[in-house]
């Protein structure tokens, strides 16, 4: 874990929207726990659902947080990520749930994709709707902001999903000031977005300013990887390569952290927040830039979210 | 903010789009951020990609923003898309808004939050009914700043006396309109005429280009320092051994500002009690403002539950069953006298009847209109209704918070309708 401080004062942070953005988010939360029965907070390990985390934590303090913390597991795991999760739980004495996608392929749900682009990201969305449909999970909450895709930019704050955990973008409530309506009938659900209005630069800044801990897969360190479609992936030996691409190890960090099949890493050297915050400030691709589960097709992330990803 | 011609801290800006249909609201951001440097690479590659499977001949900028498949397929705007973006001196969230009819409701969704909005006309096409409809619901949402964007000037020749024609007949519009700051510019969205960089085709106008005036434009926020309103959202009982007792009421200030000591009265039931302290995550605050999200603990315990509303006793908001108020209605299924809903206003909720529909809104004329009054989708009325208990509330232009509301259908679920209080 990092803990750098000591170079807050070089970097020109501005409290001002940040401290907007938080009461935004706390109000988000504090409305969720108002308005719904059985609530989770959807937890990837990522920053941005670490961020969820803390921002839960100040929105409830001295309470403990009223959500339990959902894991949908690929499978496919950065190591480290799984191991920050359980510490997590245990530090903010939060009620953690793992669901694997694993066990949807197993019982049939799922059919596993072959071939050397397969990936579980697509299969989460039904171990999700299972687990939401079985442990009648009336809301979740997810760190999806709208600066990270052309669908998301369209999401609601309060965002409803049919019987089938299906998004109608056509057709979403109007959602006035901050007031929001999650009324629901049985079997419905909503998602939750709180940190709907942040940039990547804001999460960022904000971790910097409240010294969130990060799991060290976001700070440089050596790794395995390979290029495939100008992105560069992690190696793991379930990995499919083609006779093409060649694994070497190198200076990498995550800018993003999901399931390993399809998160691209960053050749960087930067190994403190201020490094991180300096070059995505400059970088000229966005945070999903390096996400290969986006570049299937124009609308995949549109496609994947009616069908009830994240 | 500037403090000795430095800039000290960057402000958030929210803003909207709003116009008819193809009047440019997509394009016009398209180019902002694409002059600005905004767009990444692979955003850029992506919209040229589809601007050439959808068979456009030239960039098209519209696409950064419309987002879904069935949008970019038409090349109209369903639903508000949110962007971002920042320079040196602001930070800004855009709210690019529909201009159909039909979806009036997510210009409203996308308006509702705004702090300024820009209008689009077509310079070819002048004032429209939807450029009537878009300016009076900013109007009514109490939004102070307007900036009239004249765009396709590159259609009309850049002619001068196209635009003065366009702006007096705006200004007539706004004569009728509350709308305290008003803005007229020339341009081309689609090749960038006075959006980022000076157009060098409209030598006539002297004024700011468009990203030049919203960086700079002052922004009236936190208009009511001194109307205390504080809506209980939730109660914060932590039952550990270290706060046994700590009771704290969680929310978020809608007006005024509160320090530990101050006497407050608790709504509906109008007992007083002081402010023990407020609370933000171990930190004990001296004072807190509109916007901020806190915790408050009390000096007596009193009952208080999710929809109480503390206030300073010697300002209360009004107490009444009856409310009379406008309404932009959203749904397919008419407004009628005698229905009933839901009402949510901020964190309280209630059932409602409407007692009395008083007037439609002409749109084309501006005027109220006494005779015809069925409600349909998209109109904007004025109402009575009366609420299941009393419920406390401050005049819409007093206070946007405590003096807004929705309809629920209780059937359906479905929101439909904004409410704006007199």
């Amino acid at each position: 874990m990092k803990d750098k401080r000591q170079m807050k004062n070089l970097i020109n942070i501005n409290d001002e929207h940040l401290k907007e953005l938080e009461n935004e988010a706390i109000f988000v939360m504090r409305e969720v726990a108002a308005q719904f029965e059985k609530k989770v907070l959807l937890f990837s390990g990522g920053k941005d659902s670490i961020v969820l985390v803390h921002l839960a934590r100040k929105a409830f303090w001295p309470a403990r947080i009223p959500f339990t913390l959902m894991h949908i597991d690929t499978g496919h795991n950065f190591e480290e990520t799984l191991k920050f999760r359980d510490d997590l739980a245990k530090e903010f004495d939060a009620e953690l749930i793992v669901k694997k996608v694993q066990d949807s392929i197993d019982n049939g749900r799922v059919v596993e994709e072959q071939g050397v682009n397969a990936s579980r990201n697509k299969a989460q969305s039904i171990t999700l709707l299972d687990a939401i449909e079985e442990l009648n999970i009336d809301v979740a909450i997810g760190g999806g902001r709208r600066d990270e895709e052309k669908a998301r930019a369209k999401e609601r704050f309060f965002s409803h999903r049919n019987e089938f955990g299906q998004w109608d973008p056509k057709n979403q409530r109007p959602e006035l000031w901050n007031i929001f309506n999650g009324r629901k009938h049985p079997g419905e659900h909503f998602r939750v977005f709180p940190i709907s209005n942040w940039t990547e630069l804001d999460v960022w800044q904000y971790i910097l300013n409240e010294n969130i801990k990060l799991p060290n897969l976001y700070y440089t360190h050596k790794r395995k990887i390979f290029k495939r479609n100008g992105i560069y992936l992690a190696w793991a030996p379930f990995m499919q390569l083609k006779p093409t691409e060649k694994v070497f190890e190198t200076d990498v960090r995550c800018r993003t952290i999901g399931d390993i099949t399809c998160t691209g890493v960053t050749l960087s050297k930067a190994d403190s927040l201020e490094e991180i915050i300096s070059e995505i400030a400059a970088t000229r691709i966005t945070e999903r830039g390096g996400r290969y589960d986006d570049k299937r097709s124009e609308a995949a992330m549109e496609d994947r979210k009616k069908e009830g990803y994240f | 903010m500037k403090i000795n011609g430095k800039i000290k801290n960057k402000s958030l800006l929210r803003l909207t789009t709003a116009g008819s249909v193809d009047d440019g609201k997509s394009t016009l951001i398209g180019r902002l951020l694409y002059d600005s440097k905004s767009i990444f690479e692979d955003q850029m590659e992506h919209i040229v990609q589809s601007g050439k499977r959808l068979g456009r001949e030239e960039l098209d900028l519209s696409l950064l923003t419309d987002g879904l498949r069935a949008e970019r397929e038409q090349g109209i705007t369903i639903d508000v898309a949110y962007r971002y973006f920042a320079t040196p001196a602001r930070k800004f969230i855009i709210a690019d808004t529909p201009g159909h009819i039909q979806y009036t409701r997510n210009m409203v969704t996308g308006a509702s939050t705004a702090d300024l909005a820009v209008i689009l006309i077509d310079a070819r096409k002048g004032v429209l009914e939807q450029t009537i409809r878009h300016s009076y619901i900013a109007s009514l949402l109490d939004i102070q700043h307007i900036i009239f964007c004249i765009n396709k000037m590159d259609m009309m020749e850049w002619s001068e006396p196209v635009f003065k024609c366009i702006k007096a007949e705006l200004a007539l519009l706004v004569n009728k309109l509350n709308i305290p700051d008003v803005h007229y510019i020339p341009i081309s969205a689609k090749y960038g005429d006075n959006v980022v960089d000076r157009s060098e085709n409209i030598k006539w106008y002297d004024g700011k280009t468009f990203l030049n005036l919203i960086e700079t434009i002052e922004i009236r926020k936190n208009k009511n320092p001194e109307n205390k309103r504080f809506p209980v959202q939730t109660i914060i009982r932590p039952h550990t051994a270290e706060f046994h007792d700590y009771r704290g009421y969680a929310g978020r200030v809608a007006g005024g500002l509160f320090k530990p000591g101050d006497e407050v009265a608790v709504l509906p039931s109008l007992l007083r009690t002081k402010i023990k302290s407020i609370d933000l995550f171990g930190e004990s605050l001296s004072e807190c403002s509109a916007g901020d999200s806190v915790a408050m603990s009390l000096d007596d315990q009193i009952d208080i539950s999710r929809g109480d509303m503390l206030v300073s006793p010697h300002d209360i908001p009004v107490i009444s069953q009856d409310i009379n108020l406008m309404v932009c209605w959203f749904n397919e299924r008419q407004l009628k006298v005698g229905g009933r809903y839901l009402i949510r206003m901020n964190s309280n909720v209630a059932g409602c009847i409407v007692k009395s529909i008083h007037y439609r809104m002409n749109i084309n004329t501006m005027e109220q209109d006494f005779e015809n009054i069925t409600i349909n989708m998209n109109d904007i009325a004025n109402i009575t209704i009366k609420t299941s208990k009393p419920v406390f509330f401050d005049p819409y232009k007093k206070n946007n918070i405590t003096g807004s509301m929705i309809f629920v259908d209780e059937g359906t679920n479905e929101t439909v309708g904004a409410g704006m209080i007199l």
